[in-house]
């Protein structure tokens, strides 16, 4: 391989990376939207979606494990690999928890939702931005993008806090709705994941500009 | 940057003039540290292998050749002119690019050095030639034949016997320019492992093309470029995440 043809391949990764972040956020959103709609045909093309999610996320680690292997890349262009393989994780995790919701609104299946969803979309619509801005901030080698990023984990904690306390509330109120109500808990708990991924993400991209590892934001979940 | 590890050679604003007034090496400082392997890397004409001469004094074999700075070595400045040079590099051992066995038996090559040294006991020159072949994993392969010439040892095996002929007179440093560029990657992982070892015991210092032998084996990497030293560091930081611009260019092949 040429070093344009290396160079070429490196790109060709951060676009594989950037394909692989719209299919996650895409699965975030429409396992929400399942949710919220009560489709059940929606939330099974959601489970059916991980697949390729997972198929996306070897072959990239595959041509990184490749370029390492015929390149021995250094410096930057390592960084950029080894944030890659982590990155890729964490998006197939993410993805995970979009699966996740959408079987936990299969199980919910034709039973009545106990409220209407309104954080939970909130969670969600804040999840896909963060996910969003911590792969422009990827493409663009941008580390403050990155680290700001983090700081937005800190409002998705609080949302959860928020459903955890209203749902509490409420099976205490009627516990009938419990079995209901702690679906949903655990719809926000995964969305909640979602975001602490994201910023392991964010802080692969400030490894990736500066060479420093850092955890930037411990999430109090 | 700070270390523990003891420092055997200090440099300070070292410039080298050829007889035709190039100016190989510019104001280099850094220190080499013991028992740890220290790797140059850097473009061809940069003054790596100018600079690793510099430690045994061997431009001193050519006229007209000019130091200016200082080497310490254990506080001791080498390039002062009242130094003994054959004292000097009997402390300093070199191993080159090819191997070099003088054309004799694997004995007489090892020998050679101790001789020089006033060795003439048999039994201990005898001792100390298989001391020096076992530490350089060679006495196996040519313990029923070290009478016999050296030049039908493989390359690897050859360069392994210079090792060994350079660790026979017990230097406490050794300088490698470029010692595995001959050789296949099969002696070249050899000659690695050997090197790691004998920082044990030695200080060492390598000159090297090959960036990931640099990556493999040295605690320190220095980047050289037209003379100058752009970058030292410990080896794990040079090749994750250099300082300078220039040496992140060429060690991901940008340039050089």
């Amino acid at each position: 391989m040429t070093r344009e043809a290396y160079r070429a391949a490196l790109k060709d990764v951060q676009l594989d990376v950037v394909e692989m972040s719209e299919m996650t956020a895409s699965a975030i959103k429409k396992s929400v939207q399942a949710l919220k709609d009560r489709d059940m045909k929606a939330s099974e093309r959601v489970v059916k979606g991980d697949k390729h999610i997972n198929k996306k996320r070897f072959a990239i680690e595959k041509k990184c494990m490749m370029l390492i292997a015929t390149q021995q890349p250094m410096a930057k262009d390592l960084r950029m690999l080894g944030a890659v393989i982590n990155i890729i994780t964490d998006l197939e995790r993410i993805a995970d928890h979009a699966d996740g919701i959408a079987k936990i609104s299969i199980s919910i299946g034709k039973d009545p939702i106990v409220k209407p969803l309104v954080d939970i979309p909130r969670m969600a619509e804040k999840g896909i931005g963060m996910l969003e801005r911590s792969i422009t901030a990827f493409q663009n080698k941008d580390e403050e993008a990155a680290r700001k990023v983090c700081d937005e984990d800190d409002d998705v904690d609080a949302l959860y806090d928020q459903i955890y306390r209203e749902l509490l509330l409420m099976m205490i109120a009627d516990p009938k709705i419990i079995k209901g109500a702690t679906y949903l808990m655990w719809a926000a708990h995964n969305l909640e994941r979602i975001a602490d991924r994201v910023t392991n993400i964010a802080e692969r991209v400030v490894y990736m500009v500066t060479g420093k590892m850092e955890e930037l934001n411990v999430s109090i979940y | 940057m700070k270390s523990k590890l003891k420092i055997k050679i200090d440099v300070s604003g070292l410039n080298f003039y050829y007889p035709n007034g190039t100016h190989a090496l510019k104001g280099i400082t850094l220190p080499i540290h013991e028992n740890a392997v220290t790797a140059f890397i850097g473009p061809s004409g940069c003054g790596k292998t100018t600079f690793l001469r510099c430690f045994n004094r061997m431009h001193d074999l050519y006229h007209g050749n000019r130091y200016e700075g200082e080497i310490r070595m254990d506080g001791n400045n080498i390039l002062a002119g009242d130094t003994d040079l054959m004292t000097l590099r009997s402390t300093i051992g070199m191993v080159f690019q090819k191997p070099t066995p003088f054309p004799m038996s694997i004995f007489d090559n090892i020998a050679f050095g101790l001789r020089l040294k006033g060795i003439k006991n048999k039994t201990e020159l005898l001792g100390r030639v298989e001391k020096a072949l076992k530490d350089t994993s060679l006495w196996d392969e040519t313990c029923d034949r070290i009478m016999q010439s050296s030049q039908d040892l493989s390359g690897g095996q050859q360069q392994r016997l210079c090792i060994a002929r350079a660790i026979a007179v017990e230097p406490e440093t050794i300088l490698f320019d470029e010692p595995c560029s001959a050789l296949d990657p099969i002696s070249t992982g050899r000659i690695e492992d050997l090197i790691a070892e004998l920082k044990e015991n030695y200080t060492i210092v390598m000159v090297t093309h090959n960036m990931q032998q640099a990556a493999r084996v040295s605690e320190y990497t220095g980047f050289f470029m037209m003379g100058e030293l752009i970058e030292f560091n410990k080896t794990t930081k040079i090749f994750t995440a250099p300082e300078k611009k220039l040496t992140e260019s060429y060690i991901t092949g940008r340039f050089g």
